[in-house]
């Protein structure tokens, strides 16, 4: 990569998603940057491809479906679409991992959350023995879980939604990744719980370094998250600069359109 | 351009892509095969006496023949012709399944229905008795019910509908317990639509996929039933044939006339298979598989 | 057509009392209540928003008003009727006053039912409309929500989210009621089918002078449709009062929060929102503590429902007001 700052360089990248019945073109021939330590939101309205775009640079398929990539996805020097298969699957998890929406079909419901947090430390590092659940629970602890040792021992379904998500994002930073992908990772959640996730991924992101995809249908959520906004639509990048530039002077009719549509609080509501 | 075949490789999904359209042509080359079968049973049924080359109770002393060209499967011991024995047999069996089969759809759908829409009270009680109907060996239910009652058609038929119906209402029950809490039977009710309507309108559309498999499957389970009752002498009395009773007589001169065995035994084995593919292919379908 | 019994001109519309909902034991689970003592009032053509997060009984209200959740507690009046004691066939009457409209639009209509079968069936039940004019009014319906009537013959799988909910909001309004539940009406919509649901919303209120129960999550969305507020907190009302004064003098600490927590789009702001932290609250949910609330006084004592009113129209309750200490 010519840029030593950037960690990620897509280059027209495509993909087509065949579904049981049809193949839909859902990103069509995108391009963007994230430098190091940066974090860019993907804006858009479902069905725009932003999700795609995310599963793409994982090379990973919506469940049920198979995805064809073209174009290049240049990670820190390598580009994942040239990748075989055996060291694509070592690099997801390690080095860009990735937190989804849905925290609970993302967690095994029948192991305990330590031992599926252990199962990840032992994969991907040198640890072994009781240096596993070490960090097991320093990582737990890191995403601010209360007792951390005790909890660890519990199943999925004794954590609230919050707390599954924030597990999630343990397991995601477990092995120092690079990049993070977060998709919609607040959107099934209670509004102060939000508040809560979106700190905890400020602090790491501060902390550590890493770069951050946001991905999400919210403004407000990406507002206050990330230094650069690319807006989808249609499987296209519209807009895309700075959040300060886009929020203020949105440039597209179609960025214009979703921010005059987003309801906000802070301006006055109904007309009495 | 490069492009490269991803696969699936998340820790949450475990069923590979699938392809439609080859999932379909399977589904419907198997449904288009379970009607053709079907079509040949109920050809043979309606038409049997007209198909029959000969009369079935018609004795000769021509006995336990082998094939030749004027009695196609040769004859039994009694020198009655095997094919038209055959063909006018299955009409019994036939008939009785599909009687019973239809009884016990009509009861399962009724008990089903109040069972999983009414729930509470009114679906313990069912459902504990059904459980206790359910809990004897078909057969054992059976050849109790058939020898306290005697061994006539209708007794028959009856057995069969009380043994097959606690499955049926748990065919129809499951689904219905989870669509009664469906949004758009919320959003009926809440317009003011009659329980009734509700029921009929709005949550038994909703589960005839599953219905409709379970029925054919069960078909095929009582085929083997009636055969099996006949075979042990609790079926229709004779002379009239039936594929259970040719069986059973065919086995004592096994030996001798080994082709007699095979004709019956063929019939039962293909009507069988006949409601096992059509079962299989409307599952497919009808996309029973992925119903929530 | 109003039911014929007298009811005076500025009577609320929807009046509920001390209403509670407690869900039976289930599987070694003990009984829950899930909505404790909730009462607002409602007047025609205004609309009150209901907020809280999820598992604060929000939508629990919402059904048992319309009698599809069973009461435990407390009376609903609509249009001077208490419908927790009516006979199930008076309130089946009772229904083409009071409609639904669920969160979501995907699933709350019937797949294998043509859209003019969805409109119709409501007609029929309350038979407000004579047989050979169902098709006008299913065509009027549907004008009425910006659809092309053309597409009356055709299944839901055909429309996208917006246009689902646009028929949902259709059937509802198919028998003139006067009051509407829309229980997350847009929550499972993108934001821009979102705005133009609203408006439409809105526009029908103006036009026929319903009456809405608004519930939601999304505290910005109800600012925008609602007179009136009531926030929501473990089965209880902790502050309700008009829009402007829950959202911009909000009293109680927890409405406090939640309006903290909600992002704004605009950078500069959301930014140092998100470097703020939360205040920690311990809620006294003791249920009859005996000794002063927050205000000072013991509501044991003095026999008075623990609820302050603060301005006119404005009040909280003080039962999760954090200990003074």
């Amino acid at each position: 990569m010519s840029d030593p700052t950037l960690i990620l360089r897509v280059r027209n990248l495509t993909a087509r998603i065949a579904t049981r019945k049809e193949e839909i073109h859902a990103v069509r021939g995108i391009s963007f940057d994230i430098a190091a330590g940066e974090a860019v939101g993907f804006v858009g309205e479902s069905g725009c491809g932003k999700s795609v775009t995310a599963r793409a640079i994982m090379r990973l398929a919506p469940e049920g479906t198979s995805i064809a990539l073209g174009g290049s996805v240049d990670f820190m020097g390598q580009d994942l679409l040239q990748l075989d298969e055996k060291a694509m699957r070592d690099l997801r998890g390690r080095r860009i991992a990735m937190v989804f929406q849905d925290p609970m079909t993302s967690l095994n419901p029948v192991m305990t959350i330590g031992s599926q947090i252990d199962d990840i430390v032992r994969r991907h590092t040198e640890l072994r023995g009781r240096a596993i659940r070490q960090r097991t629970v320093e990582l737990l602890n890191l995403v601010g879980i209360p007792n951390p040792e005790r909890r660890a021992d519990n199943h999925p379904h004794q954590f609230s939604g919050g707390m599954r998500q924030r597990v999630l994002i343990a397991i995601a930073i477990s092995c120092d990744p690079d990049l993070l992908i977060a998709d919609e990772p607040t959107t099934a959640l209670d509004v102060t719980v939000q508040a809560q996730i979106l700190r905890l991924l400020m602090r790491l992101r501060e902390e550590r370094g890493m770069s951050l995809m946001l991905i999400t249908h919210d403004f407000g959520v990406v507002a206050g998250m990330v230094e650069r906004v690319n807006v989808m639509y249609r499987g296209e990048i519209v807009e895309s600069g700075s959040v300060e530039r886009v929020f203020a002077e949105p440039a597209h009719e179609y960025t214009r359109a979703l921010l005059h549509a987003v309801p906000r609080l802070d301006t006055a509501g109904r007309v009495l | 351009m490069s492009t490269v075949r991803a696969m699936v490789d998340t820790a949450g999904s475990q069923n590979p892509p699938a392809d439609k359209r080859q999932r379909l042509t399977n589904g419907q080359l198997l449904l288009g095969l379970g009607i053709a079968m079907l079509a040949v049973l109920i050809i043979v049924t309606v038409f049997a006496p007209l198909i029959a080359p000969f009369d079935p109770s018609k004795t000769s002393p021509n006995s336990l023949a082998g094939p030749s060209a004027q009695h196609w499967l040769g004859t039994d011991s009694i020198g009655r012709d095997v094919l038209s024995r055959l063909i006018v047999g299955g009409r019994t069996t036939l008939l009785i399944t599909a009687v019973a089969v239809f009884l016990a759809l009509a009861a399962g759908l009724v008990l089903g229905l109040l069972s999983g829409y009414l729930g509470g009270m009114v679906d313990e009680i069912i459902m504990r008795v059904l459980d206790v109907v359910f809990a004897f060996p078909v057969f054992l239910l059976a050849i109790a019910v058939v020898a306290a009652l005697g061994p006539t058609v209708p007794n028959l038929i009856l057995t069969i509908a009380i043994v097959y119906t606690p499955a049926m209402a748990r065919v129809v029950r499951g689904p219905v317990l989870s669509v009664k809490e469906w949004d758009h039977v919320e959003a009926a009710r809440s317009v003011g639509v009659s329980e009734l309507r509700l029921v009929l309108r709005h949550v038994l559309p909703m589960v005839i996929s599953p219905i409709v498999v379970a029925t054919s499957l069960t078909l095929s389970h009582t085929i083997f039933t009636v055969t099996a009752l006949s075979f042990l002498g609790l079926g229709p009395p004779p002379p009239d044939p039936n594929w259970g009773g040719m069986l059973s007589e065919a086995r004592q001169f096994m030996e001798l006339a080994p082709l007699t065995v095979v004709g019956p035994a063929t019939a039962i084995v293909f009507a069988t298979l006949t409601f096992i593919v059509l079962a299989n292919g409307l599952r497919e379908v009808l996309d029973v598989g992925s119903w929530r | 057509m109003r039911l014929a019994k007298k009811r005076p001109t500025d009577a609320p519309l929807l009046q509920v009392r001390d209403l509670s909902v407690v869900f039976p034991a289930q599987r070694g689970n003990p009984p829950l209540a899930a909505v404790k003592g909730v009462s607002f009032d409602i007047a025609p053509g205004q609309t009150l928003g209901l907020v809280g997060q999820s598992g604060s009984g929000k939508t629990t209200t919402g059904r048992a008003i319309l009698q599809l959740q069973k009461v435990h507690q407390g009376s609903v009046e609509l249009l001077g009727e208490d419908l927790t004691k009516m006979s199930s066939s008076n309130l089946r009457r009772m229904r083409r006053h009071m409609q639904f409209v669920l969160q979501n639009p995907y699933s709350s209509l019937h797949p294998r039912m043509t859209i003019a079968q969805t409109l119709t069936e409501p007609l029929r039940v309350h038979r407000s409309v004579p047989p050979s004019q169902m098709r006008e009014r299913v065509a009027e319906l549907l004008e009425l929500v910006n659809m092309d009537p053309a597409v009356m013959h055709r299944y839901p799988n055909a429309f996208s989210g917006g246009q689902r909910q646009r028929i949902v909001i259709a059937r509802a309004l198919a028998v003139n009621p006067d009051f509407v539940v829309c229980d997350e009406p847009v929550s499972a919509l993108d934001v821009r089918t979102q705005a133009q649901i609203v408006t439409l919303l809105r526009s029908l209120q103006d036009k026929l002078g319903l009456s809405y129960l608004f519930i939601a999550h999304d505290l910005a969305i109800v600012r925008e449709v609602a007179h009136k507020v009531a926030v929501m907190f473990g089965g209880r009302i902790v502050e309700m009062g008009n829009a402007s004064q829950v959202y911009d003098t909000p009293a109680h600490p927890y409405t406090q929060m939640l309006l903290n927590a909600v992002p704004i789009p605009d950078p500069i702001i959301q930014r140092k929102r998100l470097r703020l932290t939360p205040p920690e609250f311990r809620f006294s949910a003791d249920e009859d503590h005996d000794g002063p609330c927050s205000h000072g006084e013991n509501h044991v004592r003095t026999g008075t429902a623990p609820w302050h009113q603060i301005a006119d129209g404005h009040g909280i309750s003080c039962r999760y007001w954090p200990p003074t200490s």
